[in-house]
């Protein structure tokens, strides 16, 4: 990846992760995480993880976040107002990072990390060896997660459908009420 | 070429705007969000270290944690869906069910 392109992808990450925390409507939030997560996948695509790169920019970027924008459409979810959370907290989570931020550039800047790199060899990163160390080392945790994959949805469904006739009914007969009220 | 302390510092800086955010934000959605900056900090860390050091583990171990970061989003997603449901609120102080 050149400097200049490495340069401009990490502003542009950073810029947008800023916004992700700093907006105060979710529909913004969402919209700044996406172009965070498409600039980390040029990144990865600039750092020879080609498959991996082109992943994040489908399945995390398109699916993931499609999903969150379908909740914060169907929460019908607006700008927040007023002031938002404790003043303390704000105060010493600002700290707490900040000491965090310099405890983890201290572990990362110093010239230790600076291993030798002498360019990969061919196919690295493509589809065929990605693969290939997938479905043979990794097999097992493979197969493990496709069991995770099918505990979620299944949970994904208990949890959000309401669980009886009954309880339909009742919501229904709020509903009602509540519209009642109103009127 | 970009070097590895360039991109580590990235993603420490990306990782603590992630956890600012879910210190600092009170609605679920957004302190849920954080939490994706926070794992794709760790992505790219991964992808970075994995690429220097000329193996795939790396980029493996990136897909895993998609796969983790997919389930967790539609659980915690419907989560939120069914609190919402009950009590109209996706303010975190709001919820207090389980505060002793």
């Amino acid at each position: 990846m050149p400097i200049a392109l490495f340069w401009f992808l990490a502003a542009v990450s950073v810029i947008s992760a800023l916004g992700v925390v700093l907006q105060r409507n979710p529909i913004h939030c969402l919209l700044a995480l996406i172009v965070t997560l498409l600039a980390i996948a040029v990144m990865f695509i600039g750092e020879d993880a080609v498959v991996v790169g082109f992943l994040q920019a489908i399945v995390y970027g398109g699916a993931i976040m499609v999903l969150f924008l379908f909740v914060i459409w169907l929460l019908n979810l607006g700008v927040e107002v007023g002031p938002s959370g404790h003043l303390a907290l704000k105060l010493f989570g600002t700290i707490a990072v900040a000491a965090m931020t310099a405890e983890l550039m201290a572990f990362v800047l110093p010239p230790h990390l600076q291993v030798k790199f002498a360019g990969h060899a061919a196919g690295y990163g493509s589809i065929d060896s990605l693969s290939q160390t997938l479905f043979s080392e990794y097999l097992v945790a493979f197969e493990v997660t496709s069991v995770l994959l099918l505990v979620a949805v299944v949970g994904a469904v208990a949890l959000a459908r309401r669980s009886s006739a009954a309880e339909i009914e009742q919501h229904a007969a709020d509903t009602a009420r509540k519209a009642q009220r109103v009127s | 070429m970009v070097t590895l302390p360039y991109l580590m510092a990235l993603s420490a800086a990306i990782f603590a705007i992630g956890v600012l955010g879910f210190l600092t934000r009170r609605n679920i959605l957004v302190m849920f969000m954080s939490v994706e900056l926070m794992l794709n900090a760790v992505n790219l860390a991964f992808i970075a270290l994995g690429s220097r050091l000329g193996t795939m583990d790396g980029q493996v171990i990136v897909f895993f944690v998609m796969t983790v970061a997919a389930a967790e989003a539609a659980v915690g997603l419907a989560i939120i869906i069914s609190i919402f449901r009950g009590r109209e609120t996706v303010h975190a102080d709001d919820l207090t069910m389980l505060r002793w």
